[in-house]
């Protein structure tokens, strides 16, 4: 396999942050009728082996490129900025303080008088952020320049703040509703 | 060269010889068998012309009986009689005590705390259960096709374990079925549907079974069955609404206490007043208990009402699943009902109002499953290859690593498709460490103790650093069939351990090895006799694809000198496929799988590039 390859050369995509998902779905699907276990399971061990190493790579890829936080990671990494493996970076005061508030709200919500609601706000919230914070990476990843690429990191990590706020706000609401 | 071109790429270079593959739907009340016969998928009946076989197996002194006979003597010899012995596969003895029910067995823990059932034929691990009725169903299997099985694609609740997956496999190399898929119960039943033809959409399947509750989102589009997220509950089923009413019938008779075959015939007379009411307001249950005897009626409300926290649980998971595959209710465009139990009433109300539609209930949700699987079973036996059909499924439980602290670290979330590759560095905790011990669990709880666990090794021989300074990778890989593998390497040495995850409760190879051995009368010749075989079969698989393959992309692919080296090289292999000698065709079948990797890979390569051909000339056009 050509690992030289990145994923978006891979799966004949234009390597851009604003990428067409439905397009992405289409090639992979197509790939997968080639590349799928499934396709070579009348033949030998060998080739059902390779089939399994390539298809795993084309649902890493799929699955790197469809979500927008790792797919900002992956081209700054092609572009030689790792912020898939980094431990925390210094970001700055405010920004820390504004996750401190976020986070305070959060664990408050059971106690309010319409959960729901507040839920819903905090999450509107949330998406709000992540959709400005896309829209600077994007900006900054196009300026290509190291000091661009920088600030499109610090996005990055911010983003992984609002990420995970929205995996804690999903997991609030299943302990609220689901029982 | 094309005018060489005799058989089209992927046909058996004899077309007019069919394989023989079936679907296996192994459920926990019944089993059946299903096969494509004149392009149409159907199960196939017995001798006496039933296509239920009650998952039941009785050990007697005299020998093994499977199915009805079976089950008519279930509530008579309860501990020799096991029924619902899907619930037991891939768990270890302390998951069943929280299974009510199932307290009529006498366990014995052996090694790896796997629980053995005590019968009078001597102790019986699940996988020998299960295998059994697979036995059955492929004699049935050969007696109704006249010949010899290529495969089978066996079915497993979506929502099954890596566990439970690995004790479903080796249940079946048990029967000396060769496993061509495990696949999915909900997909099998969207394939049953055709839903492929028609549909370009979101479908839910809900299947509700004796044991078990799934509930898959799929994607549909152009003959690819996507799944996109799956849920459910892999110990909740119709047993647990039998369970519910003969609990209630148990207060009206005073809460005395039961022993085994009472419990037993309470739950059988439950079952039956539960299928009464399918199409009855009330039934009328005569019971006779402990010399004491009572009428009782039961409405379908009452039913109703003492089965509606099971119901409420599955409507639950069909919320939480439609969220994880980020669908809403209304894009959904069909639901389909899956398992016996989707034939209770209110079962059916729910899940209409739900999904705000009717759902599809036009094929036998007994037999939906099988008739799927035979579908895919025929396709898989290479059978049809122009056939765009392809079920893609993913991973129902987060794969992970203990870490510092008892806690879960997950590598593979739930959800992800598969197959599925990945890897995680871990580092030393101490100074001077040289071992470290590696957890696998699965489930998505944050404590190991709370998820299933389901392998343990060591890796040894890190040399001795500070701690935090040695890097280990662990990679997790699972394929097609959901089933894991993993492996470890410590980075600067090189260091490495690889283990095929064979869980905690399942059977190690010897294992398999010893009982394969014990269920063969003349056992030293047939085993041979088998393995003889089934190496022939590699080498005869890897040949003719080689030699399609070259006829296909050799001109293309392969300089004259390559080509010439692979005819040699398959000349030896032809050679020692005809002798007798079944490890030296082993050897044979490894040298030349090595020796043409290159060639394989280089296909493969040039496949993705004309699966993408098209779009690459567009880009290059679209930006110049």
């Amino acid at each position: 396999m050509d690992i030289t390859q990145n994923y978006f050369e891979f799966l004949a995509l234009p390597v851009t942050y604003q990428l067409d998902l439905q397009a992405l779905s289409e090639r992979s699907r197509e790939l997968q009728k080639t590349l799928h276990p499934d396709r070579f399971s009348h033949l030998s061990d060998r080739e059902r082996r390779l089939s399994v190493q390539y298809t795993a790579y084309l649902n890493e890829a799929v699955s790197t490129l469809k979500n927008p936080l790792s797919r900002a990671q992956y081209l700054l990494k092609l572009k030689g900025f790792d912020t898939f493996s980094e431990s925390q970076r210094q970001l700055d005061p405010m920004f820390l303080m504004q996750q401190m508030e976020l986070r305070e709200s959060l664990a408050e919500i059971s106690a309010t008088a319409d959960p729901e609601a507040e839920l819903d706000a905090l999450r509107a919230t949330v998406e709000q952020e992540l959709r400005s914070l896309r829209e600077q990476f994007d900006k900054y990843y196009q300026q290509s320049t190291p000091s661009s690429f920088e600030a499109a990191a610090v996005c990055v990590r911010k983003m992984q703040f609002f990420d995970k706020l929205g995996r804690e706000i999903e997991a609030l609401e299943d302990q609220l509703f689901d029982e | 060269m094309a005018l060489l071109q005799i058989a089209e790429p992927g046909q058996s270079p004899e077309p007019h010889k069919r394989k023989l593959a079936v679907g296996i739907d192994l459920g926990t009340t019944n089993s059946l068998v299903a096969a494509v016969r004149s392009g149409e998928s159907t199960t196939l009946p017995d001798e006496g012309g039933s296509h239920l076989l009650p998952s039941v197996v009785r050990y007697t002194e005299q020998g093994v009986v499977v199915g009805q006979a079976a089950l008519s003597k279930a509530s008579v010899d309860p501990f020799n009689t096991i029924v619902s012995v899907k619930r037991l596969m891939g768990r270890g003895v302390d998951d069943l005590k929280g299974l009510e029910g199932e307290a009529v067995y006498r366990f014995t823990e052996h090694e790896g705390g796997m629980p053995y059932l005590q019968t009078v034929a001597g102790d019986k691990s699940p996988v020998e259960v299960s295998a059994e009725i697979l036995r059955t169903l492929k004699a049935r299997a050969r007696a109704s096709l006249e010949g010899e099985l290529e495969g089978a694609v066996i079915t497993v609740p979506a929502y099954f374990d890596d566990a439970q997956r690995q004790a479903t496999k080796d249940a079946a190399q048990l029967a000396g079925i060769k496993v061509l898929r495990l696949l999915n119960e909900p997909t099998a039943a969207a394939v049953a549907y055709g839903l492929d033809k028609a549909a370009e959409g979101v479908i839910a399947v809900y299947d509700l079974g004796g044991g078990t509750f799934d509930i898959s989102i799929l994607r549909l589009n152009k003959g690819v069955f996507e799944v996109l997220a799956t849920g459910g509950d892999s110990a909740l089923g119709g047993d647990d609404f039998d369970l519910a009413l003969a609990g209630w019938f148990l207060e009206q008779l005073g809460g005395k206490e039961v022993v085994a075959g009472e419990s037993r015939y309470l739950t059988e007379k439950a079952r039956w007043v539960k299928e009464q009411l399918t199409d009855n307001p009330a039934v009328a249950v005569d019971l006779d208990h402990a010399g004491q005897k009572i009428s009782l009626e039961v409405s379908r409300t009452l039913f109703d009402d003492l089965v509606e926290p099971l119901v409420s649980k599955t409507i639950r998971a069909c919320r939480r699943t439609l969220k994880d595959a980020g669908v809403t209710i209304g894009e959904v465009q069909d639901v389909v009902m899956v398992g016996g139990s989707t034939r209770v009433p209110a079962v059916r109300s729910r899940v209409e109002s739900f999904f705000e539609r009717a759902p599809r209930i036009d094929i036998d949700p007994d037999r939906v499953v099988a008739v799927g699987a035979a579908i895919q079973a025929d396709v898989l036996a290479g059978n049809k290859p122009d056939s765009e059909m392809l079920l893609l499924d993913v991973l129902p439980l987060s794969l992970g690593l203990e870490t510092m602290g008892g806690l879960a670290e997950k590598v593979i979330h739930r959800n992800t498709s598969i197959p599925v590759a990945r890897a995680q560095e871990f580092t030393t905790y101490q100074d001077g460490q040289t071992a470290m011990m590696i957890h696998v669990v699965q489930g998505e709880r944050e404590l190991v103790d709370d998820c299933r666990s389901l392998a343990q090794f060591v890796l040894r021989g890190i040399p001795p650093m500070a701690a935090g300074a040695a890097k280990i990778r662990v990679a997790f890989q699972v394929d097609a069939d959901g089933l894991l593998g993993v492996s470890a390497k410590e980075l600067s040495t090189g260091v490495e351990s690889e283990i095929q995850v064979k869980p905690s409760y399942g059977l190690d190879d010897n294992e398999i090895a010893e009982m394969l051995k014990a269920s063969y009368s003349f056992a030293e010749d047939d085993m041979a006799l088998r393995n003889l075989r089934e190496q022939q079969v590699e080498a005869d698989r890897l040949l003719v694809s080689l030699e399609q393959a070259m006829l296909t992309d050799g001109e293309q692919l392969l300089t004259a000198e390559e080509m010439e080296h692979l005819r040699e090289q398959m000349a030896i292999l032809q050679a020692l496929r005809n002798g007798s000698d079944a490890s030296a065709i082993e050897q044979g079948v490894s040298v030349l799988s090595q020796a043409s990797d290159f060639f394989a890979a280089r296909r493969m390569d040039q496949s993705i590039k004309n699966a993408l051909k098209g779009h690459s000339i567009q880009e290059i056009e679209g930006e110049s």
